[in-house]
């Protein structure tokens, strides 16, 4: 047996020690959509005792992003009036006519990019203006502006970002303030906490608060994190922890969060399903509006609207299972998606389809 | 969009920008967001930047703190 | 299929919806009594020990670090015969060409072809030419048809799968699709990846000697071996459980599919086949396949199961269990 299955064992061994002690189902949740992955795809869901349910939650940038986007995105697209530039996933949103993206990719109006860097190339070679698909969480956000900042730099003037940044701690306190929320504990997302550093959830020790715990994404990284929110589950303590001290730092990234701060500024906007969020989104300062393509293209508001019958709003907030939608596994499967829980590969739904219940 | 991949950087280049490589591998990414990058660090990618270098120390650690408990839990006979 | 409905990038992939089309829109026109499985290789007349079989070939970039599209057509199409138990004797290359596509590079398309045949100890005995207008075509396209013999004298099909079988795969899995990928995208890395392109039929007809032991063989290309042993298990009363632990992935590739966000389980491979015998067959056959530079690495990475059929489940490194799905969506295009 290899040393990390041994190390594993160790863990799966008391964290069954520890749900024995805790006398009732604990419920916790893994905020980050690449934690629900993750955990399916290293097989964890299947060595977790009875009682202890892992529920998912907001933590995917695409399934909170409104179908609205992807229609105006397509609009501009097919318009003509830009070429649109994105990360894989948000090119296969079907928006709300059913389309993605992927139809104009043969086209070349619209171009997928593994890292934001390649911006710099496509905006210079385009010859027209390169809206690039501006989601993701704080991880990403950095990297994105960091670019962004870098065309300016180099006099590249047709790159204009679409934003819809999220940002995680809002999104929890609105999850907490809900009091049918029933979340026992939660797994705090690695990376994002890299960025924004472990002194960002302080709120969870407060009233109200839950235990959190930041967590890598290595096996035997998400199984402690998953250990040290069940003793506090037991313990009956609100605290966050930092299972992740390799990487994350109590302020985070410096460089990023002062990029952050002086290019972006908090909005309200819409989170799939959720509705309106205060403070939970990320928009670009009005000193970089010039670069803002909603208000350069006169984008309308990104309208809510779910396909009848998902449910992906409610998987999203941790209040469904995916096997207790409707359309799970008929008439939504990763090849013929409805909604973006499974769409997405970090979506909760294709994970739960593809990597199955592990039992 | 949270997976970012371990890597040691080889070497740093003009412009925020540096070689990182992991075994045969090498890849070119932008340093800009770290402090103060230097060859022989272990640091995390994503989305071809480099987020955060990565202590030995806390890895370490981590490494020990796992052992133990495998130990520990050998010790009570497991489950 | 739904009415109205459009061939989609996805259908090429090499995943379920693939899988799909060829089932439910193609075979049906082809199907008959003589025919009922239309297999990747198939004799030219019922009871005839000549099988043909055809392929196309899209991959962009026509030249990869490792080959070009002329090699990857004549071998990928002998590899096709040779998991049927075929051995190659000739090829056809039919060429669609579009306008623009250098003549110096045409040659070297052909003049790898030409190699890669005499090696196969086949011939290109027949082809065609077609141009297409600037803008319609990728570059190249070839189709071929192979015809080969009939070697082996046992019958190679899932339907021989039993119970307790070993699942063998002969050699380390994500070159050909991720140096692909690579080469296409001029993604900023840089290694030794090289596409792992390869004529099978030596290092396959090893495995003839195990007559019945022998149940199925499948190259594993578009979609990878998940592609292939879902392909096999669907439907069927049994399933398979492999172990993560024994897949067999370089270093090099595993952290360019980590990097790019992909699986090596359905990266599309040119060197790698999959094998499917009794157990009691299994050293036997890791020890034939060992002796062949092509199958040094051969390894048994699991057991036919009848807890879960109709599927693949993996045990992960750490001991769990999780599903090896079909591979979904838009994976790769033109890898192959």
């Amino acid at each position: 047996m290899s040393e990390e299955r041994e190390l594993a064992s160790a863990l799966v061994a008391e964290i069954e020690r520890t749900a024995a002690g805790i006398n009732r189902p604990a419920r916790i949740m893994e905020v980050c959509g690449t934690h629900t992955v993750e955990l399916r795809r290293q097989g964890i869901h299947s060595l977790l005792p009875r009682g202890i349910t892992l529920v998912s939650g907001p933590g995917c940038p695409v399934c909170v992003t409104p179908a609205g986007y992807v229609d105006n995105a397509l609009m501009l697209a097919e318009s003509g009036r830009a070429v649109i530039a994105s990360f894989g996933d948000m090119l296969k949103v079907p928006g709300s006519s059913g389309r993605s993206l992927t139809s104009l990719s043969a086209g070349g109006r619209a171009k997928l990019v593994y890292s934001p860097t390649e911006l710099i190339e496509i905006a210079r070679k385009a010859g027209a203006p390169v809206v690039f698909l501006a989601v993701g969480f704080e991880t990403t956000i950095p990297t994105v502006i960091s670019v962004l900042q870098d065309a300016r730099n180099r006099g590249i003037d047709n790159l204009y970002l679409y934003t819809a940044f999220k940002t995680v701690p809002p999104a929890l306190r609105f999850l907490l303030a809900n009091p049918e929320h029933g979340i026992d504990g939660f797994l705090l997302p690695g990376h994002v906490s890299v960025v924004i550093g472990a002194d960002a959830y302080g709120f969870l020790e407060g009233p109200g608060g839950r235990p959190g715990v930041i967590t890598g994404f290595e096996a035997l990284d998400m199984l402690l994190g998953i250990l040290l929110v069940l003793r506090q589950v037991r313990k009956g303590t609100h605290r966050v922890e930092n299972a992740y001290p390799r990487a994350v730092r109590p302020g985070g990234n410096p460089l990023a969060r002062g990029m952050m701060e002086s290019m972006l500024e908090p909005r309200d906007e819409t989170w799939r399903g959720l509705g309106v969020i205060p403070g939970a989104a990320l928009g670009l300062r009005p000193a970089l509006a010039d670069r803002d393509a909603a208000k350069v293209f006169s984008l309308p508001p990104a309208a809510d609207a779910e396909a009848p019958g998902c449910i992906c709003a409610r998987v999203v907030a941790g209040m469904a299972a995916p096997p207790q939608c409707p359309l799970f596994g008929t008439r939504c499967t990763p090849d013929d998606p409805v909604g973006p829980c499974m769409v997405s590969s970090e979506g909760t739904c294709a994970a739960y389809f593809r990597y199955g219940d592990g039992k | 969009m949270c997976l970012a991949t371990p890597m040691r950087i080889e070497k740093l280049l003009e412009g925020g920008r540096a070689i990182v490589s992991q075994g045969n591998v090498k890849v070119e990414v932008n340093v800009s967001l770290l402090q103060k990058p230097k060859p022989g660090d272990h640091v995390i990618i994503h989305a071809g930047f480099a987020i955060e270098t990565l202590s030995l120390v806390e890895a370490e650690e981590r490494l020990a703190l796992f052992r133990k408990l495998a130990e520990l839990s050998g010790e009570t006979g497991g489950a | 299929m739904k009415e109205g409905a459009l061939i989609r990038l996805e259908h090429g992939s090499g995943g379920a919806l693939s899988r799909d089309l060829v089932e439910s829109v193609i075979h049906p026109f082809f199907r008959s009594e003589s025919y009922p499985e239309l297999s990747d290789a198939s004799p030219v007349e019922a009871g005839s020990d000549f099988l043909m079989t055809t392929d196309g070939y899209v991959v962009d970039p026509p030249f990869f670090p490792g080959g070009d599209i002329g090699g990857l057509s004549v071998w990928g199409t002998c590899n096709d015969l040779a998991v049927c138990g075929a051995k190659p004797i000739c090829v056809s290359l039919a060429l669609v060409l579009e306008e623009g596509f250098a003549v110096a590079d045409l040659k070297k398309v052909l003049q790898s072809a030409a190699a890669a045949a005499r090696e196969a100890d086949t011939r290109i005995v027949t082809g065609d030419t077609k141009v297409v207008p600037r803008g319609r075509g990728g570059g190249i396209f070839v189709t071929t048809a192979g015809l080969g013999r009939r070697v082996f004298s046992g019958v190679l099909s899932p339907s021989r799968i039993r119970e307790g079988d070993s699942v063998i795969i002969s050699a380390p899995l994500g070159a050909h699709g991720l140096t692909v990928l690579a080469a296409r995208e001029s993604l900023p890395v840089a290694g030794t990846l090289r596409s792992d392109m390869a004529f099978l039929y030596p290092p396959v007809s090893l495995l003839f000697p195990l007559e019945e032991s022998l149940r199925f063989l499948r190259d594993a290309t578009r979609g990878g071996i998940a592609a292939v042993l879902n392909e096999a298990a669907h439907g069927a009363a049994w399933g398979i459980r492999i172990a993560e632990a024994e897949i067999p992935v370089s270093e090099e590739v595993r952290t360019v599919a980590d990097l790019l966000g992909l699986n090596p389980l359905e990266i599309a491979n040119e060197g790698v086949f999959v094998a499917v015998v009794d157990a009691q067959a299994e050293t036997a056959a890791l020890q034939a396949l060992r002796g062949h530079p092509l199958g040094r690495t051969a390894r048994c990475v699991g057991h036919v199961s009848l807890e879960n059929p109709g599927t693949v489940l993996m045990t992960t490194r750490i001991g769990g269990t999780r599903r090896v799905d079909f591979p979904r969506g838009l994976l790769l295009p033109r890898i192959c």
